[in-house]
């Protein structure tokens, strides 16, 4: 048992703390807006290795685990990246687990070329809403029952969306099939798996800091003559969320730590954390923005950059609804659709 | 990180659940009589070193034995305990009273009561609330008056729970009225069985007997103080440590969630479709299972934090403060699932599982309240981990 990062990831905490606070301020996050990419930082970043740090070195990558690359992600969900790090990391790792061949997987990861995965299956050849899928060439999704690889021309326009995501529909074209059956469905639930973890390791840092801006607002604004942030019913709103982050951090965690370690209930905890993470951010961005008061409401505060992004997270999977309906198949068991 | 306790804990682990499995019976869990403590439970496990073995290494006497289980290990007993819904208050007061004693009391204390606390043979009771203060627990009135080697002690003490199974209760006095409340209280251990004591049944919605307890000019001698004069809230501060890793409490909602599938496993709605497969249902089961999930995250990171020496002060208390308003939330949800059969009681034939869940239901309030109430504990979250200012009250 060891509940502190490692002297390793404190490392790289530090590099990636500088990386994201000095290369995506707020003022290149709106500029990113509404494509919510930044091709400039997407180069900075890959030159720091951290896109395919999670790949093993015998195919380019860093040989780090996902929890390594949780600790980037943190730091790019702190400071709201317009960079598509958790879906190219992710894709580059199903495509290596799926044995795609060395020389294509080390092209797509030493370029600044963008690899992204779909969450849920093609519909009639086409990848529906892909996260990334606007900036992304290499496309991986399940087309019927097998995993399929489409290299294609990235859009690089994404529909207006709430959440300033690059997110688009992909038709497939001449896909490549890298597993079928039961093995591509295997592969798929375990990229899923990841992309969970690693989305609520990204959505708690969101909430984390939005949160801190309310609790910077109510400490400097006055009302009444006192500080918003010394009357007990904003102290109150402000305490419960941060107990859901606090929470929501440590089941992200142990979700990343389940995977790297391969433990039965990594999925399960995956996908737990998800909904919980985002869910707890969501709740964050709310009390932040009341507590802002009409500040908070305006377009030139920041509140409403993470509050508009935490919900993309939660959805892009698919509704909240559906991601506890297919948790319970698992947890619970499929729908019996007998009587007692 | 590495949420997977070491290979001793999780060993340790197959033995309480063995034993538990041996030893837990329906009586075990049976609270009809209001007294949630079950002393065969208690004893059995005091046999088995697990008192004496959650007391820090370096406060055991050599004569007494134990201290041979480390945090993680106690994290491991007691959450196996909440998970089969055993009875542990029994466990936490005897050990944190004991560890209390044995780092601050004198050698008559540590033979009269650490002792006899730690072999399962007598219990304690923690007399710190009054009917006129709560969460102001330095408002204490009870007042301690010196007389030569000895004390008198008159006043009346709220939510004594288990004092009428208990040897002695820890006693929060008031020796000083002339310095700033926390300045003048005086801890004392008094045995329950001194002239002048009267306990007095507090029923609650929960079946769960309380108590309020009088205290007519009780006399004992000095003997029985624990700390300095004027110093008890030094000693309060202290036993707070004690808490670290026994203070329980993470998984309330664990057998109420078990009780709830196997209730929606075996039950069919109107029309005759099984409760576990209505989507609704399911979605509130599985919302239950990852606030327990969350719930655990805490109890690791705070029995960690403990194992490595860390004093936790806010993580414990955002760890009740979820696992207590989340348990409240869960019985709600399970209970409506229920319908009219929800409200049946324990004895009622037709009562599903028991009545087991509507006990929870009724029991779930008082977590929320007791150990320091969810307003408190939220002061103390936007305090101590926000950073926010001493709240305008």
């Amino acid at each position: 048992m060891q509940l502190a990062l490692t002297p390793d990831e404190r490392a790289v905490q530090d590099v990636f703390v500088a990386f994201f606070t000095n290369e995506s301020p707020p003022e290149i996050v709106r500029a990113a807006e509404p494509l919510g990419f930044d091709a400039e930082l997407w180069a900075k970043l890959a030159a720091t290795g951290a896109p395919s740090m999670a790949l093993p070195e015998s195919v380019g990558g860093g040989g780090a685990d996902l929890a390594a690359l949780a600790v980037v992600v943190e730091e790019a969900g702190r400071t709201l990246a317009p960079v598509p790090l958790i879906e190219h990391a992710i894709a580059l790792r199903l495509a290596h687990a799926a044995d795609l061949d060395a020389t294509t997987l080390a092209a797509i990861a030493s370029s600044n070329r963008i690899a992204a995965i779909a969450l849920r299956p093609a519909v009639g050849g086409t990848a529906g809403l892909v996260p990334a899928g606007a900036v992304a060439d290499v496309i991986l999704v399940l087309d019927g029952t097998d995993l399929v690889l489409a290299e294609v021309p990235a859009p690089a326009h994404a529909p207006a969306n709430t959440a300033a995501a690059p997110l688009a529909d992909r038709p497939l074209g001449g896909a490549k099939v890298l597993a079928t059956g039961a093995k591509a469905a295997r592969l798929i639930a375990r990229a899923r798996a990841e992309w969970f973890a690693l989305t609520a390791t990204e959505a708690a840092a969101m909430g984390r800091q939005v949160l801190q801006l309310g609790v910077d607002y109510v400490m400097e604004r006055t009302q009444f003559g006192v500080p918003v942030g010394s009357f007990q019913a904003v102290q109150h709103g402000l305490a419960d969320a941060s107990v859901r982050i606090e929470g929501a951090t440590l089941l992200a965690q142990r979700a990343v730590w389940a995977l790297d370690a391969d433990r039965p209930e990594a999925n399960e905890l995956a996908a737990m954390a998800h909904l919980f993470c985002c869910d707890a951010a969501q709740q964050a961005a709310a009390a932040s923005m009341q507590f802002h008061g009409g500040y908070g409401y305006a377009e030139e505060y920041d509140v409403q950059l993470y509050y508009r992004r935490v919900k993309g997270r939660m959805l892009l999977p698919g509704s909240p609804g559906s991601q506890y309906q297919a948790l319970a198949d698992d947890l619970l068991g499929p729908v019996s659709g007998g009587a007692s | 990180m590495d949420f997977a306790f070491p290979p001793h804990a999780e060993a340790f682990r197959t033995e309480v659940r063995e034993f538990l499995a041996a030893n837990i019976t329906p009586e075990t869990l049976d609270v009809s009589d209001g007294t949630i403590h079950d002393w065969d439970l208690h004893q059995k496990m005091a046999a088995k070193g697990w008192l004496s073995g959650a007391v820090p290494e370096e406060l055991i006497p050599p004569d007494l034995g134990g201290g041979d289980r480390d945090l993680l290990e106690m994290a491991v007993l007691i959450e196996e305990l909440q998970l089969a819904g055993a009875p542990a208050d029994g466990l936490g007061v005897a050990v944190c009273v004991a560890s209390m004693v044995l780092e601050l009391g004198n050698d008559f204390l540590k033979e009269t009561v650490a002792g006899p606390l730690l072999r399962g043979e007598v219990l304690a009771s923690f007399g710190y609330s009054e009917p006129e203060s709560g969460s102001d627990v330095a408002a204490a009135q009870t007042k301690a008056a010196r007389d030569g080697d000895h004390w008198v002690i008159n006043g009346q003490k709220m939510w004594t729970t288990l004092a009428h199974e208990a040897a002695f209760v820890i006693l929060l006095t008031r020796t000083n009225a002339e310095v700033p409340k926390h300045k003048g209280l005086t801890m004392f251990l008094v045995p329950l069985d001194a002239p002048g004591i009267e306990i007095q049944p507090v029923w609650t919605m929960g079946t769960e007997r309380s108590n309020a307890t009088f205290y007519d000019d009780v006399r004992i001698g000095d003997e029985w103080r624990i700390g300095e004069v004027d110093g008890g809230w030094a000693v309060m501060k202290a036993a707070l440590k004690y808490e670290r890793g026994i203070a329980g409490g993470q998984f309330p909602s664990a057998p109420l969630l078990d009780a709830a599938i196997t209730y929606c496993r075996t039950t069919t709605d109107a029309d005759g479709r099984l409760l576990i497969d209505d989507p609704t249902v399911r979605e509130q089961l599985v919302r239950a299972r990852i606030d327990i999930e969350v719930c655990r995250g805490f109890a690791y990171k705070t029995a960690w934090m403990a194992a490595q020496g860390d004093f936790f002060g806010v993580e414990g208390s955002m760890t009740k403060l979820f696992a207590s308003e989340s348990y409240k939330q869960h019985a709600h949800w399970i209970l409506d699932l229920m319908g009219p059969e929800g409200l049946l009681q324990h004895g009622a034939d037709a009562a599903p599982l028991g009545g087991s869940i509507e006990e929870h239901w009724r029991h779930a309030p008082v977590t929320t309240i007791y150990g320091g109430t969810s307003q408190i504990t939220r002061n103390l979250v936007a305090e101590q981990h926000l950073g926010l200012p001493r709240a305008r009250r």
